[in-house]
């Protein structure tokens, strides 16, 4: 067991582990605790796979800025417990069937993958340094993707309205 | 050793986690992290298959896919935010007005 196989299971059973307590949790706060250990998690699988802008970008951009505005509205609203008075809509069997298609799926992919001869990655030294290039990214992003780029900043203006016009006390 | 199918197992089992957040639970919150997860495990696949093929392009779709993901939990908590406005409660079962 090398270095690499070892951190590969570490992270995935702990990203694995902590998005399973995500969807345990009663309380909403613990959940978004439990997501930003397994975005950690996360990040370390981007390091093993020599993607360490990706890994950084990880930290900060979701752990850093979008759990805290989850964070935010689970503070802001206050609602600790999850109502089960409410009448459900769907029913428990409703509830029941969708945590067997849940687990339908993961053992379709799961089946699927194993029958496929695994497939190794590349080992050369040059193809690793060319993709864990920061500098390599930067210049495809504002070339070959310079128009996803821009229209993201698009998306982004109009998300921003979008959700100041949304939020708004009506008067 | 790890192969690509290890990353793509364990992505598929994420997804999988997400799926089952979104049926399971009766939180608006809590749906909206399972979606979180869902994307998340869809970024392991990317960033693993551009390390396969040898390109940036997975992790520069991974950029991307964390904007559209800012974008759409700013939006989804704003709506989140304006139905507890409504209805004080945040269970989805009490948003049924068009529900046919």
């Amino acid at each position: 067991m090398d270095l690499n196989t070892i951190g590969f299971f570490v992270f995935g059973a702990i990203a694995v582990l902590a998005s399973l307590g995500v969807i345990g949790q009663r309380n909403p706060m613990h959940s978004v605790m439990l997501l930003i250990v397994s975005f950690g998690a996360l990040a370390g699988l981007y390091i093993l796979l020599d993607a360490p802008f990706s890994a950084v970008t990880q930290i900060i951009i979701y752990a850093g800025a979008i759990m805290v505005l989850f964070l935010f509205v689970v503070m802001l609203l206050n609602a600790h417990t999850e109502a089960d008075a409410l009448p459900q809509v769907i029913g428990p069997r409703g509830m029941q069937i969708g945590a067997v298609l849940s687990v339908l799926l993961a053992g379709e992919v799961v089946w699927g993958l194993s029958r496929l001869g695994l497939t190794w990655f590349g080992n050369d030294p040059a193809t690793i340094a060319n993709i864990s290039s920061v500098s390599r990214i930067g210049i495809a992003i504002f070339t070959t993707h310079a128009f996803a780029f821009e229209v993201t900043s698009i998306l982004i203006l109009v998300s921003m309205v979008g959700a100041v016009v949304i939020a708004r006390r009506e008067h | 050793m790890v192969s690509l199918n290890h990353y793509l197992v364990l992505s598929g089992i994420l997804f999988s986690i997400g799926t089952a957040g979104v049926f399971l639970r009766r939180n608006l919150i809590t749906i909206l992290l399972s979606i979180e997860i869902m994307l998340n495990a869809v970024n392991l696949t990317f960033v693993a298959v551009g390390r396969y093929l040898g390109t940036v392009d997975g992790q520069i779709i991974t950029f991307f896919v964390m904007t559209v993901a800012a974008a759409e939990a700013a939006v989804g908590l704003a709506l989140v935010i304006a139905l507890f406005r409504h209805r004080e409660t945040l269970s989805p079962d009490a948003f049924t007005l068009l529900k046919w």
